[in-house]
């Protein structure tokens, strides 16, 4: 009994899916042929090309997709309800394992959140490394998209490289926070530690060997006619489509919207800075990996200029109430003790209210919506997440594509599952 | 600059109470008007960007639950924020996907976890959980631990052997 129970409750949601696919258009004519009639083909949620574990049910007609269905939530952690029985601090880690790619841009998207909730802003110091971070972190995360986009049309030596790069990233991330995957750094109101000129020395070679290893990869792809074949032309996204479905980022801007967080809504430093907005019109896959591909250079260039504006300072806001005291105080000051044990216990209290800060991460607009109820654990957070959104557009960038094409179009929209999955 | 009371010139008997998002403006509005304003604000004043909607639980005897809507424009580079809000024994609000498709999955995502039905959605199923799951995971009445039995597990496992 119980097991036939089972057996139906397993059997329900694929009933559900297949019944919402042929929803669209049930209309199928057999024909004598067998080879002639379309198929549904499950794609995921293992699946090597898939960039995690997201699963798409493809409806065929031979080789060209007429229509398909994305399923989400199989990375689904709860981290919406999670953060809800948490301090603000606590919540930091968990920002890491969303985009596991660039975990040092969510850090300083959710601390930029909380932080415009409570009222403070960081020193300048604190500001510039942040900026450093977000950008080398979006680096990172371009390096990947190239590297796995290149290797899901064939090219695995390119994958090799940018994973040869990243590994010297990894090295800084080492030596900056202590950690080379989930870093963790930021605090709200400034950063665990200050940035060593060991570090900075490190950064600035790695910028030094970057421009090489992106002449060397754009050698192995740019002219290379099988990538340019493979990808050029399939995935087109017309820009009032872009703009109705809500992508934001390299999605957008290769559909010819030039819209850039960073420029149009400013945030830390950026307005100081000098960099360009890349912009594609072509719309297809293929302008989506050269935005990624142009956008490490401008980071590079971000990343210099801050380099040069790095003075010493602060890295702390000076609010007790907000900022968690340094160790070296709290074994030596009573009335840092007890800060660091209030807020450790019961967190900060920010004002009741609600906030949203998005900053622009390597997919997109990054965003946290916060509801404070005035005590140490926020009311409601909603994690914007860019590629659940960018997800969104799959099916309809899918349709009309032939089969083979599905691993290119997946890898130029460079979605993460742990962000689109929460 | 856009402001609320612009849009009674295209609907004279337009009502909002404004809030405050950290200095962006928002605007509480009466949920079955959610629709008409959509449409002017999107076809008037060009906010046709669609970049966020989430559900909230308030926890509140009357008007227990909102949606609160995260619109921008793209030449203003304007944000504006929507809020409507309807009764835990009436979980209706209005759909805006005709309006803006991107709205879709947010608001899949928002039936999922606080159960608000969002009328004149296309295809209103679960966005993360399992279709066949029962309860709504983020009203503030669910369990942080999750409720004991509401997913199946493989059997054999330890729990499964506890609960027979």
């Amino acid at each position: 009994m119980l097991e036939q129970e089972l057996i139906d409750r397993k059997s329900a949601p694929k009933q559900k899916i297949i019944e919402a696919l042929l929803s669209k258009d049930t209309s199928v004519t057999l024909s004598e042929d067998s080879l002639d009639n379309e198929m549904i083909l499950n794609m995921g949620p293992q699946h090597p090309a898939t960039h995690g574990v997201l699963r798409v049910v493809l409806r065929l007609d031979g080789e060209t997709i007429i229509g398909s269905e994305c399923e989400l939530g199989y990375l689904h952690r709860g981290y919406e309800k999670l953060a809800e029985n948490m301090t603000f601090h606590e919540f930091i880690p968990h920002t890491d394992r969303l985009d596991y790619i660039s975990p040092i841009a969510n850090n300083v998207a959710y601390c930029l959140a909380v932080e415009k909730l409570m009222h403070v802003e960081v020193p300048r110091r604190a500001q510039i490394i942040r900026v450093i971070c977000a950008e080398l972190a979006r680096i990172s995360s371009h390096l990947m998209a190239a590297g796995a986009m290149g290797m899901d049309v064939g090219a695995l030596t390119v994958f090799v490289w940018t994973m040869r790069e990243r590994e010297k990233l990894y090295d800084i991330f080492d030596i900056l926070t202590g950690a080379r995957f989930t870093v963790s750094y930021m605090r709200i109101g400034g950063m665990a530690q200050d940035i060593t000129s060991e570090c900075i020395t490190m950064i600035k070679d790695f910028l030094d060997g970057l421009t090489e290893a992106t002449r060397e990869i754009g050698a192995m792809l740019h002219k290379n006619r099988i990538f340019i074949g493979r990808c050029e032309g399939i995935g087109i996204m017309p820009p009032d489509e872009a703009i109705d479905v809500g992508w934001t980022g390299p999605g957008l801007r290769a559909s010819g919207i030039s819209y850039d967080l960073r420029r149009d809504e400013p945030y830390l430093i950026y307005p100081e800075l000098d960099f360009n907005v890349i912009t594609r019109t072509e719309c297809d896959a293929l302008a989506r990996y050269f935005v990624r591909f142009d956008e490490v250079a401008e980071s590079v260039k971000i990343i210099r200029q801050c380099l040069d504006k790095l003075q010493p300072g602060p890295i702390y806001a000076e609010d007790a109430k907000i900022v968690l005291p340094r160790k070296d105080e709290i074994y030596t000051s009573m009335e840092e003790l007890i800060n660091d044990f209030v807020l450790v216990n019961f967190g900060q209290a920010p004002p009741k209210g609600e906030s949203y800060h998005a900053i622009e991460a390597s997919k997109g607009e990054l965003g946290w919506y916060l509801i404070s109820d005035g005590t140490g654990t926020p009311w409601r957070s909603k994690i914007r997440s860019p590629s659940f959104v960018n997800l969104q557009g799959l099916s309809r960038i899918l349709e009309g594509a032939m089969i083979s094409d599905v691993v290119a179009i997946i890898g130029s929209l460079d979605p993460i599952m742990g962000e689109a999955d929460k | 600059m856009f402001a609320f009371d612009d849009i009674k010139s295209y609907l004279p008997d337009f009502t909002y109470e404004p809030f405050d998002v950290t200095g962006t403006i928002g605007a509480i509005i009466p949920r079955e008007k959610i629709r008409d304003v959509a449409r002017i604000i999107k076809e008037q004043f060009g906010f046709t960007n669609f970049v966020d909607a989430l559900g909230a639980d308030r926890n509140e005897r009357k008007m227990r639950f909102e949606v609160i809507y995260n619109i921008r424009n793209l030449q203003t580079k304007e944000r504006i924020f929507l809020k409507v809000r309807c009764d835990e024994r009436d979980l209706h609000v209005p759909s805006v996907v005709s309006i803006w498709s991107g709205a879709n999955w947010h608001e899949r995502e928002a039936f999922d976890m606080y159960g608000i039905i969002f009328d004149g959605h296309p295809d209103l199923r679960r966005m993360y959980m399992p279709d066949d799951f029962e309860y709504f995971p983020l009203r503030k009445d669910f369990p942080l631990m999750g409720v004991e039995g509401s997913i199946p597990l493989p059997k054999g496992s330890e729990f499964a052997v506890r609960m027979n």
